[in-house]
């Protein structure tokens, strides 16, 4: 309880006619890299700029450190941020950039130089005080605005999709680094992006956004490994979503059926029963294809590409219904068109959208 | 291959060379020369190099009235950035919609001489006219003010003619604000005034600097608006050149003042170029 530095209260918030933020609620520990991580237009900027105060909540309260900040303005809270832009003032140097915060606060001018000096050098930027942001490389201005952001030393560092317009490579060099920031100054991030590689490698918790709700909050592992949801296993795990219904219980193993088939799922004995509608997720690497039906579903190899190290295939089963299976490597024994069968190991099948999670969600 | 085309391009563009030089360039130079040739009394000029005309502009009284047309310029250029810098800046947030309307409003009495404009001011500022009419009503004051044929006249008829300029230049570099500045700004603790003066005030200083000089270097020339308004009280580079021109009939004189306006004019954008160059490398404060 006391360790929570930022804490936000049933925010709601609202453009014209669509709601954006749909009652917010989260606790944020004292020196915690924290995600948000969402599909663009799920209020994610929108819940962060209302932590930066340049939003006001509809209704809410966002507390920092015990105190509520809800009313106040930008510039009286101790959070800064870095802009997905970066916003940098063009009409200024590196130095006078990042040294903005300190001379508004009437800093003195050596003090100023000193401390910007140490925060370049934390960021790699040393000697760079005189170039103009225009003269500098996208990643070069994505210290900047880290430096800029830094030099406050605020309580909360918020990150909005700081990377995202770096290539791939570059991307992930700065998410080691971030990380290794965060480490060493101990200061709470809070991050947003679209990309879940990126929330896995970098955050102590994750927080998945799907319109205006929380979603899941959780570790990477729960996230990835245990997903509440069908929205959280399909956009952080990339999983298959089926459902179906329990038609016989043995022990942990339940047989399920499924419109074209059954399968084995693993339960939890006292939460499922017999008879009982499930919707289970599958991850893409955890669909097994095999050229002899067992235990599994008939289908045929739609589609097949190779990207990123990895065969994907779409597979539709008999009722039409796709199912994505992704490997590694070049696997040549399939075809498209030829006949196969899809299933999975009973542990690899995860239930999702419980209904004591999910009242509301069923009954829309 | 390459040279045949670029004698084709100099082909198409040579009309407006040739215009350039037989309508710009052409009296620019008879203009200059003029001002160093010698007048003759009776009628038109001696072309014999004197220096007289420019001394001649040293006598007290048309020194006085350089002075009065640059403190003329000076503070309707004040007022018109007072006017027209806020006017500009709301008018470049307003929606879509709105920032349509604002510019007709703009444009609609440039459909109309500004001669005729003028003699509307009259109507209103005169004695018995709307002005006084109203204040009068609203109990401010008991007696017309005198205030046609005076300098407020003329000021008010400068402002009138020039704002537009402004608003549109302010409006144009405001347009351009990349405002996620501001906000980055204000996140690093600056209240609404600091933001705005260090980030958006810079940063749209071009468009209020190119307002200045499209408000000032006029205001010095609009002669007619100090002749109208100002009851030839106050009298101008302007009208001077106008008056050397036909009644005093001193061409040569008249040359000499207008090439003095206009190297000062030319300094003025000089001033700006080297100001908004300073900007680039270093911002000003």
């Amino acid at each position: 309880m006391e360790d929570s530095i930022l804490e936000l209260k049933g925010i709601e918030k609202s453009f014209g006619s669509s709601e954006v933020l749909n009652g917010i609620d989260l606790k944020i520990k004292k020196g915690e890299f924290i995600t948000f991580l969402g599909s663009s237009g799920c209020g994610k900027t929108t819940t962060l700029r209302i932590i930066a105060g340049l939003e006001m909540p509809d209704k809410g309260q966002v507390i920092l450190e015990g105190r509520d900040v809800t009313g106040l303005e930008p510039h009286e809270r101790d959070v800064n941020t870095v802009f997905q832009n970066y916003a940098l003032f063009p009409h200024m140097n590196v130095e006078a950039n990042v040294g903005y915060a300190l001379k508004l606060r009437r800093m003195p001018k050596p003090e100023i130089k000193e401390k910007v000096k140490k925060i370049l050098e934390l960021v790699q930027l040393s000697g760079y005080e005189k170039r103009m942001p225009q003269e500098l490389s996208g990643g070069q201005k994505q210290r900047v605005a880290i430096a800029r952001a830094l030099v406050n030393n605020p309580k909360v560092l918020l990150l909005d999709e700081p990377l995202g317009a770096l290539d791939l490579q570059l991307r992930r060099a700065m998410q080691l680094e971030l990380k290794k920031l965060q480490k060493k100054l101990g200061i709470t991030f809070l991050y947003i992006t679209h990309d879940q590689e990126e929330a896995i490698n970098m955050s102590d918790r994750i927080v998945v956004m799907n319109k205006g709700v929380l979603e899941q909050i959780g570790t990477p592992d729960e996230v990835y490994n245990h997903p509440m949801s069908s929205y959280v296993a399909t956009f952080v795990g990339n999983a298959n979503i089926v459902r179906g219904k329990i038609v016989q219980i043995q022990g942990e193993e339940a047989l399920v059926e499924i419109s074209t088939g059954k399968i084995k799922v693993i339960i939890d004995p006292n939460r499922e029963q017999i008879g009982q509608e499930i919707t289970i997720a599958v991850r893409a690497e955890n669909i097994l294809v095999c050229e002899e039906c067992k235990e599994a579903l008939p289908a045929v190899i739609l589609e097949k590409s190779f990207s990123g190290g990895q065969l994907r295939m779409v597979i539709g089963l008999e009722d039409g219904k796709e199912i994505i299976a992704s490997r590694y490597g070049i696997d040549s024994h399939v075809q498209i068109g030829q006949k196969v069968c899809v299933g999975w190991k009973p542990a690899d099948a995860i239930i999702v959208d419980r209904e004591e999670q999910n009242d509301e969600k069923e009954t829309f | 291959m390459t040279k045949k085309k670029h004698s084709k391009v100099f082909l198409t563009v040579a009309p407006l060379y040739l215009f350039t030089l037989i309508f710009v360039l052409g009296p620019l130079l008879y203009m200059i020369g003029l001002s160093f040739a010698t007048n003759n009394d009776s009628w038109g000029v001696t072309w014999k190099f004197t220096l007289e005309n420019y001394k001649k502009i040293f006598e007290p009284v048309y020194l006085q009235s350089f002075a009065q047309s640059f403190q003329l310029a000076f503070f309707s250029t004040l007022l018109i950035m007072l006017i027209g810098y806020p006017f500009g800046y709301f008018m470049a947030k307003l929606s879509a919609k709105w920032k349509k309307r604002m510019m007709l409003l703009i444009m609609v009495p440039f459909w109309t001489s500004s001669l005729i404009r003028m003699y509307g001011w009259i109507i209103i500022l005169q004695a018995k006219g709307v002005f006084n009419k109203l204040l009068m009503a609203l109990g401010v004051i008991d007696e017309p003010l005198k205030i046609l044929y005076s300098y407020p006249a003329v000021l008010i008829g400068m402002v009138y003619a020039l704002v537009p300029f402004m608003m549109l230049a302010v409006y144009s570099s405001v347009e351009k604000m990349d405002w996620s500045l501001v906000e980055a700004a204000r996140d690093l603790g600056a209240s609404p005034m600091y933001a705005f003066l260090t980030v958006t005030l810079k940063l749209t200083l071009p468009g209020l600097l190119s307002g200045v000089i499209l408000t000032f270097v006029p205001s010095m020339g609009l002669f007619f608006i100090a002749d109208i308004l100002g009851g030839n009280k106050i009298v101008l580079v302007g009208s001077l050149i106008q008056d050397q021109l036909t009644r005093g009939s001193n061409w040569p004189f008249a040359a000499a003042l207008a090439v003095l306006l206009m190297v000062m004019t030319s300094l003025m954008m000089y001033l700006y170029r080297s100001i908004t160059h300073v900007k680039d490398l270093e911002g000003i404060f």
